[in-house]
């Protein structure tokens, strides 16, 4: 074959802006049909939804660089194949190529830098909660205090604690007291109200974990010693389950977590439902106490375990 | 330094030739570089066919959702040893292997720099790697190879695997160490009259980097490991946050080990790369002074980047960033590489011997890494990311596709020079078709597990969504890439004995290890050729042509035969 064997540039651009345009086609506005299998779950949480548009714009340029590097490494083999008569040019290098690339290379990198930093902020920085959202207006109790904060600086906070193997939430501020004692308090299942946006103040009390659920937005990690922040806000009900993501012991893959968004009047519903029924076993533990104390209980074993 | 210096070749005169010693104990007290280099070949291959024996079981209790193959305990277990064994065990002892065997032929020298301490520094990786392995009688480590506190302390992991971990560390460190100040010693002061650095090999250069990095990175992962050991026995609190310590410490310094290893484990097999592209391509590298930089800048960015393991840890954001405009600025130098690879290829004559098929199907399947790396760099898509099956792929494209393919086109490019003998072609062929194509279908489709919510390092998972179907992909491939893996081991065996003799130069090669015989004799060369070029195989080959043509019998130069190609 001889040099001049060459492709025709315009066939080749027109079918690499076909190929291009099918393939937004393709992923743009499908989120939710690839996500989970090329792009990451999302559609639970804002959170999430930023990220998923990120990455996708991120696997656009992936694969513009992925066929253009394979395409050549390919290219390069076929053609220049040993055979007969064929005397490899010796060449040593070619220095605006070279510096070419580099540029090149540095460029895509400056501007994928640049569009992670436009996206930040709508990532990390929890927004107002939305209009049908709980009215945490004159709620005091549900201010954050925490490194995270939405603009009008109202938002419903929990605390997620780590335990070797299972989430532990606290409602932090739902009791009243100010100290936080008789906070109320679930395991396994946390349940939220929707369209509000809530803080999660990830801690743990034992070893690393890693609280995780993939449609609500990313991970952070519950170091013990140190307060980790996170933040999502559900605009639609529904259950939204995830797992710690953070090797933590022969439990590791039974540590599941759920979190149920419900509106908000069935949200208040359930939280004076549990605050109802914590009250109530503290005050049976507080008249125990006082039976107790006073020395005029039945003195069996039986009656000092369940009172 | 053994430059430009003119002076008088130094007169030996042989009075008896000892014969070259043979048996076990001949083994067990060499000191020649050769020697240790095929004990650290030998003994890192058998580590890798254990290490890739555990992947195979762990691939197998995720073929099915639920699975009960192996309880928590032992999966745990499992993935530790695995992880533990291919770095500490295989990837770094067999480039330390290349190193010992090829720097000194490479670079036109008689031995290492320091060869009794090459010989310990092979005993202690040998006895780090026994360590470890005895402790599957008793309870073998199971914190994963980060060894995470406080899962790795004794209050969670009382056992004494974290114990033989810390062990394995301490003494397969030790032995990196002492290595490492050896080829940068050796690769400074013995290199052949008319070596020049803009003469080195890209090899050597990538041994260069290997070594500094060692020597960087060990003694904190040492210190690190001390302060695990002292916290597990010695009541201290350094990683306790309750008593004034700090968990995240831990996370600090061992990813300041950490990173710099994955360049440790990856900078020589692109050495490996650049010694073979060359060599089938019929060509001169493509911009050999871009590649060398490429690989110090590498180096350099690599010590930078650590905090891209910790994005979802409680890091003050600017850190964060700053590690992750870091991890961008390495993928220039790394992409630098791969064009210039590219550009080594443009317009040459590709011979598609073996060496070849694995360099460059090596760079295709790093090229994948290499770009699921830039999606990881991204902080806010790691929230995502980090901790899941794509991390696992990412890593594996990088240390499959790039190490592993590396060091296996090394087995076949010099396994002529160290035996004599050539590997069969057909059976090398067939290992790459099945290597490539299990490497692509083990790992691409853990991106999507990933994708799918899949952490990594969970024993189980549900039989939701696709998991199940991706993760039976995912062990078909890894049975294919063990059979490829399979394939090679029986050829470098059968060849020992069936293989076609080689000959001193059977590549038509660039590098000073081709001057000698093959295998090359004890002392390596009789007598060290002027290096005038980074090509000195060219220039000799050259003028022994001229010579012949001219009428000149061509000279026998040292112990190297000269083979006269037209």
């Amino acid at each position: 074959m001889r040099r001049s064997a060459h492709i025709k540039p315009p066939s080749r651009r027109a079918s690499l802006l076909a190929v291009s345009l099918a393939l937004s086609l393709f992923l743009a506005g499908a989120q939710s049909a690839f996500a989970g299998s090329i792009l990451p779950q999302s559609g639970g949480s804002p959170t999430a939804n930023h990220i998923s548009n990120l990455y996708s714009i991120t696997l656009y340029i992936a694969i513009v660089i992925f066929i253009g590097v394979e395409g050549t490494l390919l290219y390069c083999l076929f053609r220049f194949r040993a055979k007969r008569g064929r005397v490899a040019k010796q060449l040593h290098g070619n220095t605006k190529l070279e510096i070419g690339w580099t540029f090149g290379a540095a460029a895509i990198l400056v501007a994928l830098a640049a569009l992670t930093f436009v996206d930040l902020h709508s990532i990390r920085d929890p927004s107002n909660s939305g209009p049908g959202g709980l009215d945490l207006s004159n709620g005091v109790q549900y201010e954050t205090t925490g490194a995270l904060k939405p603009p009008n600086g109202r938002a419903l906070t929990i605390q997620v604690n780590g335990i070797q193997y299972l989430w532990r939430y606290t409602y932090v501020g739902a009791s009243g007291n100010p100290t936080g004692l008789g906070d109320p308090y679930t395991t396994y299942d946390m349940v939220v109200p929707t369209n509000t946006t809530v803080i999660l103040k990830v801690v743990s009390q034992d070893v690393v974990h890693e609280w995780w659920i993939p449609e609500l937005g990313g991970k952070v990690q519950a170091v013990p010693g140190y307060t980790n922040y996170t933040w999502f806000k559900i605009p639609k009900a529904g259950t939204y389950t995830g797992q710690c993501s953070f090797l933590c012991g022969r439990g590791h893959a039974r540590m599941i977590a759920e979190v149920t968004a419900v509106s908000p009047a069935k949200y208040e519903r359930w939280l004076s439902r549990l605050s109802a029924n914590l009250k109530a076993a503290d005050a049976n533990a507080a008249r125990c106490r006082a039976v107790l104390a006073s020395g005029q209980g039945p003195t069996s074993v039986a009656f000092t375990k369940n009172c | 330094m053994a430059t430009a210096v003119l002076r008088p070749a130094p007169q030996i005169v042989a009075h008896r030739v000892e014969p070259e010693p043979r048996g076990l104990m001949s083994w067990l007290t060499t000191t020649d570089h050769k020697r240790i280099g095929i004990l650290y070949l030998v003994t890192s291959f058998v580590f890798f066919i254990l290490g890739g024996t555990e992947a195979l079981v762990i691939r197998l209790q995720l073929a099915a959702a639920n699975n009960t193959l192996v309880t928590p305990e032992v999966y745990n277990q499992l993935f530790t040893m695995h992880g533990t064994t291919m770095v500490f065990l295989f990837i770094v002892p067999v480039l330390a292997g290349f190193g010992n065997y090829f720097v000194p032929l490479m670079i036109g020298a008689r031995d290492m720099a320091f060869p009794r301490l090459n010989a310990l520094s092979y005993w202690l990786f040998l006895f780090g790697g026994i360590v470890l392995y005895a402790s599957i009688f008793w309870s073998p480590p199971e914190a994963g190879w980060i060894s995470t506190v406080p899962l790795a302390t004794s209050t969670y992991l009382p056992s004494g695997g974290v114990d033989a971990w810390i062990y394995l560390v301490h003494l397969t460190g030790i032995a990196s160490l002492i290595g490492a100040i050896n080829f940068y010693v050796t690769i400074a002061n013995m290199r052949a009259p008319g070596m020049s650095w803009s003469r080195l090999p890209l090899f050597i250069w990538s041994i260069m980097a290997y070594s500094l990095l060692l020597i960087i990175a060990i003694p904190v992962i040492a210190g690190a490991v001390t302060m695990l050991l002292l916290d597990r026995h010695f009541g201290t609190h350094f990683f306790d946050s309750a008593n004034g310590g700090s968990a995240l410490l831990w996370q600090n310094l061992f990813w300041f080990f950490g990173h710099p290893e994955v360049y440790i484990l990856i900078l020589p097999s692109f050495g490996i790369f650049s010694e073979i592209l060359p060599v089938f391509a019929r060509k001169p590298i493509f911009g050999y002074k871009a590649i060398a930089a490429a690989t110090i800048m590498i180096s350099f960015l690599g010590l930078l980047v650590w905090v891209h393991h910790m994005f979802t840890t409680p890091t003050p954001l600017v850190i964060i960033v700053f590690a992750m405009i870091s991890s961008f600025l390495i993928a220039v130098p790394t992409g630098i590489k791969i064009f210039n690879w590219i550009g080594t290829l443009w317009q040459g004559s590709i011979e598609f011997r073996t060496p070849l098929i694995f360099s460059v199907g090596g760079i295709a399947l790093f090229t994948i890494g290499g770009i699921s790396g830039v999606f990881l760099a991204i902080f806010p898509v790691d929230w995502q990311l980090s901790d899941t099956y794509f991390v696992v792929a990412h890593i594996h494209f990088v240390l499959v596709g790039g190490s592993v393919f590396g060091i296996v086109a090394g087995v076949y490019y010099w396994y002529p020079k160290i035996t004599g003998r050539m590997m069969s072609e057909s059976l090398g062929k067939w290992s790459f078709w099945l290597m490539f194509w299990g490497t692509l279908i083990t790992f691409m489709i853990q991106h999507s597990l990933g994708l799918d919510g899949m952490p990594r390092r969970v024993y189980e998972y549900a039989a939701v969504g696709n998991l199940q179907l991706y993760n039976q992909i995912s062990t078909v491939g890894s049975w294919i890439l063990g059979a490829g893996v399979l394939l090679t081991v029986i050829n470098v065996w059968r060849s020992l004995s069936h293989g076609a003799i080689a000959g001193p130069d059977p590549w038509r090669a660039n590098t000073l290890e081709w001057f000698t015989t093959s295998p090359p004799p004890v002392n390596n060369f009789d007598e060290i050729p002027r290096v005038r070029s980074l090509e000195p195989m060219k220039d000799i080959r050259r003028e022994v042509e001229r010579q012949a043509k001219t009428g000149t019998r061509a000279r026998r130069r040292g112990a190297g035969e000269v083979k006269v190609t037209t």
